[in-house]
């Protein structure tokens, strides 16, 4: 049992590795693999959890069984659980969906598209477990790495927008690695159980204080924080839709994790919040981020446009939860971590299917689309109401808790922006919802044609009607888990997220 | 049959539910069949319903904790009186209207009628849910569910017009759920607490502004379904869905789901001594009766039957929002009666003005001269539900004004008793020359008897029916008037079994 925190980022390494060598002799063999090892690490995860949850013990893994703090140590405990088994599951329903709509969207790129995945996954699950911050830096980039190739084998957009993402995730990276530094040179360890022993004997050295700036500016870049999300709308909006379904819904949220990570269990207690103004800047930042990013989604006519700047919104839920510090609010904003990674993958991987079938990624040209692909289109709507918060989808339940914790911290503008948004949204997903439940009236390749929109025509090969069913089965899966998330978040919250939040009780 | 009895409110609301999945699974080729699931559906609910009435008087609460939904918050279902009136008149009158749409959505040979179904199934699994929400985090749950399951119905014609009209009508629904989310949230964070107690568990301790923010955050959420004047403009507009959802949801079950949330409120969560101490009471009290006077007076001006109607209701949603804020118990009684009184008479008329509009194609109260010798059984209910709604005697109208002029004496406001009498006269003088017209003047078009369908001409006979016996025997029909008696005592703690 106790290698389990191991398993799960090896087998995806591995998995990556040998999926890159089996899919030069055919792209078949290198899903195969791929899947293989996503799906392994999901059960490993899944085993971890369960044993965490049960014993209510943290399970720690020295690499290579150099003893910590000298060496590295992997830390399965109630959030890297949590954390581990949100990004292996999603990692699980994209790798089954990738394959038609990668041949399809990317022709001859499939091949490096599994490894990579995996890759992907490897570095944010490593993210998720290791226990030594130094160690995070380098299973960020890896992660970062494998991003990057993914992202650019988008559209025409793709390469230039994922320059510029790797500048602006270079330099995220860069601050992240300075503040280590500072860390490593002030308190002389890496490792975050014994960092979180010596800080408090340190928390008027000006280097550690600078260290958690530049570590949590670092990780705001990567976690496309407001003002500090420039670089997204481009990126999800040239992405593959699988690839967008894969890294929309979790990478962002993997650096938020890394900064309620530094926040709980790095640094002392009251560090984040009265030493250095860091949790209530986050908020403030958060709540710009979530009427700037709905307020700009209002305005978009692209389908993952619309969906990137609602994901600068959505992210910053988390930056609020963040930001408000108690207990119930943290809760909302660690909730929201899954809720919003199964809604914005369902939402990017419906826009793969739509695409697949009609070539349309335009709102205007979706119209009618509820006849053609029912189901997904029902799922859709699953996804526009948990994101606007209606009952009983996940969305709803993470909102109540942040209100209540923003009543509880006595902020409330935040409360104001948490009410507003919800109405934002529902403004820019009911848009959509109404037009594909229209009558297919006009011939939508016309009017895309007027506005200057990008068509592909649908081909012979792919006729308009349901995705098929390697696309349609996942999209359904997500669906029905954000019904489920949201009945059942309470069991979720007692089992895991109650013991995350502990160290701010009292 | 008592383990049926105790999981009768689960089941109450998931029959609907499974009609609602069952619709479009049958479709449209066997719509016979489908059409068996809603009536079947509606039968069954009313009975899960009704056979918790003899209990509920006796005293009995069912209660049923489903799962854990929120640290310390249950879904939890909590029959009580109040929940009960409202659940009873809702399922009841949902039978009725099963048949009625049929024979509307048939004989105007409409569209998408599996959604329809399905989504008017899922309507009142929501209503029947917040009837018997235990607590409000529960109750917001099926509003919220109530609100978007609404919108499907509203933009049924599919037309520009529809869609337009269905943005503002999720514009308003959304802003009063996130509002009423918003409150319970502040109420929850502030007492830890969420469960109905009847009189109310909110104390005065926690300080005016904490209170009037919460007042207003659930006066804005249940206002918008209650059309409240300044919040009342989406539900005329939401006329144009087709007539069985004006007379099921925007009479009854939808607009006094905000009724009821005011009931819940004042009740059950402020209490109605903190709620007249702190001067809330007499806030509602005005906003309602402006609402009352403008709303009637509108009334008047519209040609258009169904938008006639419309404004009608919101006077009279207002109607009960008063006798609940007058806070004394003889206006609480007659408010409580008229949620059932003024659902009985207005889902007649609007079942007449369906049947005109499918029989004839006449939406124009300018259109309906002589119309009574053609449809005369038609046009006599409506005539019954006319003189109800003016508050004439031997109409169940009657009553609930009786007990609510009666109130406005006690709490020493004459001046809404002079309110619900100006009202009386205007209701008398928008409905009542509908009738005179349809009678006695001649039209050549209209000469020889010729009535709409059985399926809706019966639910019409039925429910004209229903609003005399309320008027003539107010505890004649499912014991609706000892009900209400239950939840003014239960709120007001004031008994009537000693005199009255």
């Amino acid at each position: 049992m106790s290698q389990i925190p191991a398993l799960i980022p090896t087998s995806l390494l591995l998995a990556a590795l040998l999926s890159l060598l089996a899919g030069l002799r055919s792209q078949r063999a290198g899903h195969a693999v791929a899947a293989t090892g996503i799906v392994v690490s999901f059960a490993a995860a899944l085993v971890g959890m369960w044993e965490v949850v049960s014993t209510g013990q943290s399970i720690r893994y020295a690499l290579g069984g150099w003893i910590p703090p000298i060496g590295i140590e992997f830390v399965l405990d109630h959030l890297a659980a949590y954390m581990t088994t949100l990004i292996t599951f999603i990692g699980v329903v994209v790798i089954f969906y990738a394959p038609r709509s990668i041949r399809f969207e990317s022709p001859g790129k499939a091949t490096f598209t599994y490894p990579s995945m995996a890759l992907l996954l490897a570095g944010l699950s490593g993210m998720a477990l290791t226990g030594d911050i130094f160690n995070l830096y380098v299973f960020l980039e890896i992660a970062a790495l494998a991003a990057y190739a993914l992202l650019a084998i988008g559209d025409r957009g793709g390469p230039f927008a994922t320059l510029r993402y790797l500048l602006i995730g270079a330099a995220g990276g860069g601050l992240y690695l300075l503040g280590v530094g500072f860390l490593y040179f002030s308190a002389g360890t890496l490792n975050m159980a014994d960092l979180s022993g010596i800080l408090p004997e340190l928390v008027e050295n000006r280097a550690v204080m600078a260290a958690a700036a530049l570590m949590v500016i670092g990780l705001g870049l990567k976690m496309a924080l407001f003002p500090m999300h420039f670089w997204m709308p481009d990126v999800y909006t040239n992405a593959p839709s699988a690839v967008a379904g894969l890294i929309a819904p979790i990478m962002t949220k993997v650096s938020a994790y890394a900064i309620i990570r530094l926040f709980l269990d790095v640094y002392p207690p009251g560090f984040f919040t009265e030493t250095l103004p860091i949790t209530a800047t986050v908020g403030w930042l958060a709540a710009g981020g979530i009427l700037y990013g709905s307020i700009l989604a209002i305005g978009q006519h692209d389908y993952r446009r619309m969906l990137a700047y609602s994901s600068v919104g959505q992210i910053s839920y988390v930056g609020l939860g963040i930001g408000l510090a108690n207990p119930i609010g943290l809760i909302g904003g660690l909730l929201h971590i899954v809720n919003h990674a199964l809604m914005k993958g369902l939402l990017f991987l419906i826009g793969g299917s739509v695409r697949l079938r009609t070539g349309v990624t335009r709102i205007p040209d979706m119209k009618g689309l509820g006849k053609a692909m029912p189901w997904t289109m029902y799922a859709f709507v699953i996804g526009a109401l948990a994101m606007v918060g209606i009952p009983p989808t996940a969305g709803f339940f993470s909102k109540l808790y942040l209100l209540i914790g923003a009543v509880e911290a006595g902020a409330w503008v935040w409360f104001a922006v948490i009410i507003a948004s919800s109405l934002l949204s529902a403004v820019y997903f009911f848009r959509v919802t109404e037009m594909i439940f229209r009558d297919p009236g006009s011939d939508p390749a016309e009017t895309s044609r007027e506005q200057g929109g990008e068509r592909d025509e649908p081909t012979p090969e792919h006729p308009v009607g349901e995705a098929p069913a390697s696309m349609l089965v996942p999209v359904i899966i997500l669906a029905v888990g954000v019904i489920l998330v949201g009945v059942f978040n309470f069991a979720i919250i007692s089992a895991l997220l109650e013991s995350v939040v502990a160290p701010l009780e009292g | 049959m008592d383990q049926l009895l105790h999981s009768a409110p689960l089941l109450a609301i998931l029959v609907s539910a499974l009609a609602a999945v069952a619709v479009p699974l049958t479709g449209e080729k066997r719509r016979n069949l489908r059409d068996t699931w809603t009536i079947l559906a509606s039968l069954l609910k009313f009975a899960f319903v009704a056979m918790m009435i003899p209990g509920v008087l006796a005293g009995e609460r069912y209660e049923m904790d489903l799962l854990e939904i929120a640290p310390g918050i249950g879904l939890a279902l909590k029959v009580d009186p109040a929940g009960l009136l409202f659940a009873t008149s809702a399922s009841f009158l949902w039978i009725l209207t099963s048949f009625y749409a049929i024979g509307y959505m048939r004989g105007g040979n409409e569209r998408k009628q599996s959604r329809f179904f399905s989504m008017l199934a899922v309507c009142l699994s929501a209503t029947i849910g917040l009837c018997f929400a235990g607590n409000l985090l529960t109750f917001v749950l099926f509003y919220e569910i109530l609100s978007v399951a609404t919108y499907p119905l509203v933009i049924h014609a599919g037309s520009e017009k529809a869609y337009r009209i269905g943005r503002q009508y999720l514009i308003y629904a959304i802003t009063a759920g996130i509002a009423l989310v918003g409150g319970t949230a502040l109420i929850y964070a502030l007492t830890g607490t969420l469960d109905f107690q009847p009189g109310g568990f909110l104390d005065a301790g926690m300080g005016a502004p904490v209170l009037w923010t919460i007042f207003g955050l659930f006066a804005l959420g249940f206002g918008v379904k209650a059309g409240v004047m300044p919040l009342q403009s989406w539900l005329p507009n939401a006329m144009i869905a087709p007539t069985p959802v004006s007379a099921l949801l925007h009479a009854v079950a939808v607009v006094k789901a905000g009724v009821f949330g005011f009931v819940r409120l004042v009740g059950y969560v402020f209490g109605p001594g903190l709620f007249g101490d702190m001067g809330a009471a007499t806030v509602l009290a005005v906003f309602a009766a402006a609402t009352i006077l403008l709303a009637s007076l509108i009334a008047l001006t519209k040609d258009d039957l169904k938008a006639r109607l419309a404004y009608s209701t919101v006077g009279h949603l207002s109607y009960i929002v008063l006798g609940v804020a007058l806070l004394v118990p003889q206006a609480m009684l007659g408010a409580a009666f008229h949620m059932v009184t003024h659902a009985a008479m207005k889902i007649t008329l609007f079942f007449c003005a369906g049947a005109i509009y499918v029989h004839t194609g006449k939406k124009k109260v300018s259109q309906l001269d002589g119309i009574g010798r053609q449809m005369p059984v038609t046009l006599g209910a409506f005539g019954v539900g006319a003189v109800g709604l003016a508050g004439v005697p031997l109409v169940g109208g009657f009553v609930s004004k009786w007990y609510l002029a009666v109130g406005a004496v006690d709490a020493g406001m004459l001046i809404f008793l002079g309110v619900f009498l100006v009202s009386g006269l205007l209701n008398a003088a928008y409905l009542v020359p509908i009738v005179t017209r349809a009678f006695f003047r001649s039209s050549p078009e209209h000469t020889g008897f010729n009535e709409a369908s059985l399926l809706m001409v019966v639910p019409i006979f039925v429910t004209m029916l229903l609003s005399l016996l309320l008027g003539i025997h107010p505890d004649g029909l499912f014991q609706f008037f000892s009900i209400s008696e239950a939840i003014v005592e239960a709120v007001t703690g004031t008994s009537f079994t000693g005199g009255d």
